[in-house]
């Protein structure tokens, strides 16, 4: 077998990335949109993690802790504007909300 | 006891300042007399405050040097504190204004009778009583100052005062249009002086002012003050105002425009007697600038039909007369001609005004004619204001026009032909107030249907007999004889070299002259308007053409117009094109830009929330390929 290093950790976020945005900028329905986004928010934490180990210093889990917070408040945000939307609407397919073109 | 009032002399000015504030809030509800009562109450305390103030100085002495009262220190670093200077020339004028503004108050109470804003009039009137004095007891340059600008608010107030009438109000603009020009120039003065002394204050400039000016900075400011006093007192080139300022209320006219505010710029000049002392080419300039205005509106007078128009160029001339006498430093010669003008120029405006009240506002002197039988009171008083004025002794007139024409006499020189100018002035003087007295009260009654001319009421006619008793006796107070006006200045006039006839001979060949000048003017309008109707229609063909230029007063008014006016116009009217086009232009096109790109830019704003993040992704790559690019 062969020794798996920070280039491995790295593809797979980078994999990871591409995913969630390929989800955010294709799917219409707002809650898978929002999983992406998460996916998204993810990936960027495994980067941290693994860069920080390769580097040797703790700055990269420091950085994930801060990235889960505002994560946990931006859903806790989001979910409820879809939540309102969904009520008004009946719908949460983001291309029928086209309210604000200019 | 004459201390404690001398202590407390803010309350002269606190008078009639409390009683105007009081007239402004309640005025309106008062019953109509008692607006008038209050505030000839309040001027009228002044009054008799004033005199027991002025006590010291009637007995002389020591005690009668300028005495300064602190009541509070405004602005301490440039010496303008709010300080009151009691001295013999600031009592005279505080007498001056209380005392004749008094007799006005009560006259206006019978004139005004029937006004719908009758309070309103007292306010201003008390207001202005309160600046005046506000002017003439400062002791300082910039509280001066304030009441120089404060009575010339009133003036515009009060000459507008029947605002309704076009005229009334143009007036009105007018004549605090041209004051301002003079003001300004008064303002350049005040600053030079304070570049000079680094004060305002009378205490230190008057004292010594040679030690700190140059000639050529003494000279600069006695001319911005020269301009500054024209202004005010309406003389060449800023008189046009005083005959337009005659829209205003006749006892207006008579308290303001005759008797107090314009004598505003001889007080300064005297009161600056000691920064002319080192400009003499100045003082020369003020005694020609004096002699020039009283002749030319002299002659002015002659040719007005209007009773006030010509007591107003009349005015006009005698404030000639005491440029004339403080330019030849005669200093107490002009403010004694200040006093007796006030007098006898206050009794022929009310005079006037009672003529015109029982005339139902008629103002034409040639659809009156014969008032004398229906107004008796009123003609003797004004007999004798016209007597006075016209310089028979012994009335108020004579002694001190005598006493100005003898100083410039004694100046010599050039002031010789100043004095012939005065000489000829107080003939014309003498005709043209007998023309205005025979056509008003004289000859067969020329006044129109349905008019039954009446003489006024006791309010009235109870001033003009107390104005006609100062006329009478007013000119003896300062007689060759017995100077007691001369010797009641003369603490103010400390060290000021003034012009004096000693010959007792030469005194008494001008004063025959002038006599003769008064007698021949007085005759010839006797001669011409009364006696001889022959006469008179061969003057009027062989004067046809000056009398044209007389009644228009030589078109100054027009000429002013399309020199200044005109232009003036046209630069504000430029002005205005260049706001709107250039100045608009500007401030407009920012906007129309703005909202043109946001138009064009609006469709990038899809409503699409992926849309969104494609531009989002594009944007994290491009940044990206960027950060590669440049090699990080």
């Amino acid at each position: 077998m062969f020794d798996i290093g920070a280039a491995h950790y790295m593809t797979l976020a980078a994999i990871l990335f591409v995913m969630g945005a390929g989800g955010v900028m294709l799917r219409r329905n707002a809650l898978i949109m929002f999983m992406s986004i998460e996916l998204m928010l993810n990936a960027v934490n495994l980067t941290f993690v693994a860069a920080g180990r390769e580097i040797g210093n703790s700055v990269g889990q420091m950085s994930v802790l801060f990235v889960l917070v505002v994560a946990a408040a931006e859903v806790v945000v989001g979910l409820a504007i879809i939540v309102a939307v969904f009520h008004n609407r009946q719908t949460a397919n983001v291309d029928e909300l086209s309210e604000m073109k200019g | 006891m004459v201390d404690l009032f001398i202590e407390n002399l803010w309350v002269i000015i606190a008078l009639p300042l409390l009683g105007a504030v009081a007239l402004h809030f309640v005025g309106r509800f008062l019953p109509e007399p008692i607006a008038g009562v209050v505030a000839t109450g309040a001027i009228g305390t002044a009054f008799l405050f004033a005199l027991v103030a002025a006590v010291p100085m009637f007995i002389g002495g020591e005690e009668a040097h300028a005495q300064i009262i602190t009541i509070w220190d405004w602005m301490p670093s440039v010496g303008a504190a709010f300080e009151l200077r009691w001295d013999p020339l600031a009592a005279l004028m505080t007498l001056i204004i209380t005392g004749v503004g008094s007799l006005i108050h009560i006259y206006s109470i019978g004139y005004m009778h029937g006004d719908e804003r009758f309070s309103r009039f007292f306010t201003y009137l008390n207001l202005f009583a309160a600046s005046m004095l506000t002017l003439v007891l400062a002791n300082n340059f910039a509280m001066m100052f304030v009441g120089w600008e404060l009575v010339g608010l009133c003036s515009f107030l009060l000459i507008s005062f029947w605002y309704t009438r076009p005229s009334a109000a143009a007036a009105g603009k007018k004549a605090f249009i041209v004051n301002r020009i003079g003001d300004f120039a008064f303002l350049i003065g005040l600053m030079a002086l304070f570049s000079a002394f680094g004060t305002l204050s009378f205490s230190t400039i008057l004292e010594s002012p040679g030690e700190v000016l140059t000639a050529g900075a003494a000279m600069t400011i006695c001319l911005m003050f020269l301009i500054g006093a024209a202004g005010k007192s309406a003389q060449i080139p800023l008189y046009i105002w005083l005959p337009d300022a005659m829209e205003g209320p006749t006892p207006v006219s008579a308290l303001i425009h005759a008797a107090t505010m314009v004598t505003a710029g001889v007080y300064l000049v005297a009161r600056t007697a000691s920064l002319y002392a080192l400009a003499p080419d100045a003082s020369t300039i003020v005694a020609t600038v004096g002699a020039v205005t009283a002749l030319w509106a002299a002659t002015i007078a002659i040719g007005q039909n209007d009773i006030k128009k010509v007591l107003a160029y009349s005015t006009v001339s005698q404030l000639g007369y005491m440029f004339l006498a403080v330019g030849s430093t005669a200093y107490v010669a002009g403010v004694f001609h200040l006093m007796t003008h006030a007098f006898f120029k206050a009794l022929l405006f009310l005079g006037a005004g009672s003529v015109i009240h029982g005339m139902a506002d008629e103002q034409d002197m040639r659809k009156m004619g014969g008032l004398r039988k229906k107004m008796p009171r009123t003609h003797a008083t004004m007999l004798i204001g016209t007597i006075a004025i016209a310089g028979i002794p012994p009335f108020a007139g004579f002694w001190s026009k005598d006493e100005i024409l003898a100083s410039t006499f004694a100046n010599g020189g050039w002031f010789f032909v100043l004095w012939i100018m005065g000489l000829v002035t107080a003939m014309l003087t003498a005709f043209y107030m007998t023309r205005m007295l025979l056509m008003t009260f004289y000859g067969e009654s020329k006044w129109a249907e349905g008019i039954d001319p009446h003489e006024s009421p006791v309010t009235m006619v109870g001033p003009l007999v107390a104005l006609a008793g100062l006329s009478i006796v007013g000119g003896l107070i300062n007689t060759p004889f017995a100077p007691v006006l001369e010797h009641f200045l003369e603490p103010s006039l400390e060290g000021i070299e003034m012009a004096h006839v000693s010959d007792n001979l030469v005194l008494v060949v001008l004063a025959v002259l002038s006599i003769l000048a008064a007698v021949v003017g007085m005759g010839l309008a006797w001669l011409i308007y009364l006696k001889s109707q022959k006469v008179r229609t061969a003057f009027e063909r062989g004067t046809r053409r000056p009398f044209l230029a007389w009644e228009n007063a030589y078109w100054i008014d027009n000429l002013y117009g399309n020199l200044l006016v005109l232009p003036g116009k046209a630069l504000a009217m430029a002005a205005a094109r260049f706001d709107l086009s250039f100045v608009d232009g500007i401030v407009n096109g920012v906007g129309v830009i703005t909202s043109r790109a946001s138009t064009k830019l609006r469709p990038l704003q899809t409503g699409f929330v992926r849309n969104y993040g494609v531009g989002l992704a594009a944007g994290a790559v491009a940044v990206a390929i960027w950060l590669l690019a440049s090699g990080i």
